[in-house]
């Protein structure tokens, strides 16, 4: 689920914190900088995992801060391909199954993807797995708030830079009469699947 | 690659110094470093990992040498702590090829043992697993 991942960037210390301890000053910018943060593909950045390298600090004219190039190893989440991850249903909607982990919320399970066969309940707004027994067939509800496990199936980086000021221009004249408000993308999403023995709702499979 | 552990065990730590030295922890820059330190450690405590220390790991990849899984297996059983073949099957790859039934039970049997479970759901007592620690050992 988690990574260590080697970075290296320039940190800026501003002169009133000269007087900590250094490595302290620069693991509180790095965190600053980069906590809960997605970077373009590589991952939700978590926390500081060590410094590896301080190389010497300048001072540049004009600036009285000390400028510092620093490898150093982040804590992020980036699960591998495959993986088996345990999350909470956070709602339904038409596009599948929305799965939260607590600190990364863009999970979805594609209806494609659920156990077969399954159906959208409108009054309901959740997904139903129509399992078949001898018997007769069950309806097992995908509820809000249970607990689900899932295959990780794909991964979606978005850039999501500011876009320069000429296609700012074109989306505002475009936008405002088609919707409201921009809807905002997820700069990270995962896409997950339930369709194999084991996975779904806990409570399926414990018996 | 991080087991779930060592990302529990920094975060715990970094949440301990973080208290000690307690001014500056609520100024603007520093909300993101704990919404998600907070969420994250919210998320571990609830998985296996938060009964874990230094020497269950160590007993855990010494008892699965003979297996033959690959790195991103053993990570997942480390994490997970799987109690039924249906998990076992998810977790490593092509198992019907590689494991026969008594393997994969042995295997169910080896993980439930070193790893320490959840003391709610479980009734065994703690007497048992201690003797069972040492034979493994040996």
């Amino acid at each position: 689920m988690f990574v260590a991942v080697e970075m290296v960037d320039t940190v800026r210390i501003p002169p009133w914190n000269f007087q900590r301890q250094f490595n302290e000053a620069i693991a509180e910018e790095l965190n600053k900088k980069l906590a809960n943060k997605v970077v373009y593909q590589v991952g939700l950045c978590i926390c500081l995992y060590d410094i590896t390298k301080l190389e010497d600090s300048y001072i540049f004219p004009g600036d009285g801060a000390s400028h510092t190039k620093v490898h150093f190893r982040y804590v992020v989440f980036h699960p591998f391909l495959d993986e088996i991850l345990v999350g909470k249903i956070k709602y339904c909607s038409q596009e599948g199954v929305h799965v939260s982990l607590g600190f990364f919320d863009d999970i979805v399970i594609p209806p494609e993807s659920l156990q077969q066969p399954a159906k959208f309940d409108e009054a309901e707004q959740v997904w139903v797995w129509e399992y078949e027994t001898d018997e007769g067939a069950h309806d097992l509800y995908m509820d809000q708030g249970e607990d689900i496990r899932f295959r990780v199936t794909d991964e979606v980086f978005q850039d999501t830079s500011p876009t320069g000021p000429s296609a700012a221009a074109t989306d505002t004249s475009a936008a405002p009469g088609a919707e409201g408000g921009q809807k905002k993308e997820a700069p990270y999403t995962l896409l997950g699947t339930i369709s194999e023995p084991g996975l779904g709702l806990l409570s399926w499979w414990n018996s | 690659m991080l087991s779930n552990y060592e990302v529990y065990q920094l975060l715990t730590d970094l949440k301990e110094q973080r208290k000690d030295s307690g001014k500056n922890k609520h100024s603007a820059g520093q909300q993101n470093l704990n919404t998600i330190m907070y969420e994250t450690l919210k998320y571990l405590s609830k998985t296996p990992c938060s009964r874990q220390n230094p020497e269950t790991v160590k007993n855990f990849l010494t008892t699965m040498v003979p297996h033959k899984l690959t790195k991103a297996e053993k990570l997942q059983l480390l994490n997970h702590r799987p109690e039924t073949a249906v998990e076992i099957q998810l977790m490593v790859e092509e198992s019907e090829e590689r494991l026969s039934e008594e393997q994969i039970e042995e295997l169910i049997q080896k993980v439930t043992d070193v790893l320490p479970g959840d003391p709610e759901q479980e009734g065994s007592t703690p007497s048992n697993e201690a003797e069972m620690e040492e034979g493994i050992d040996q």
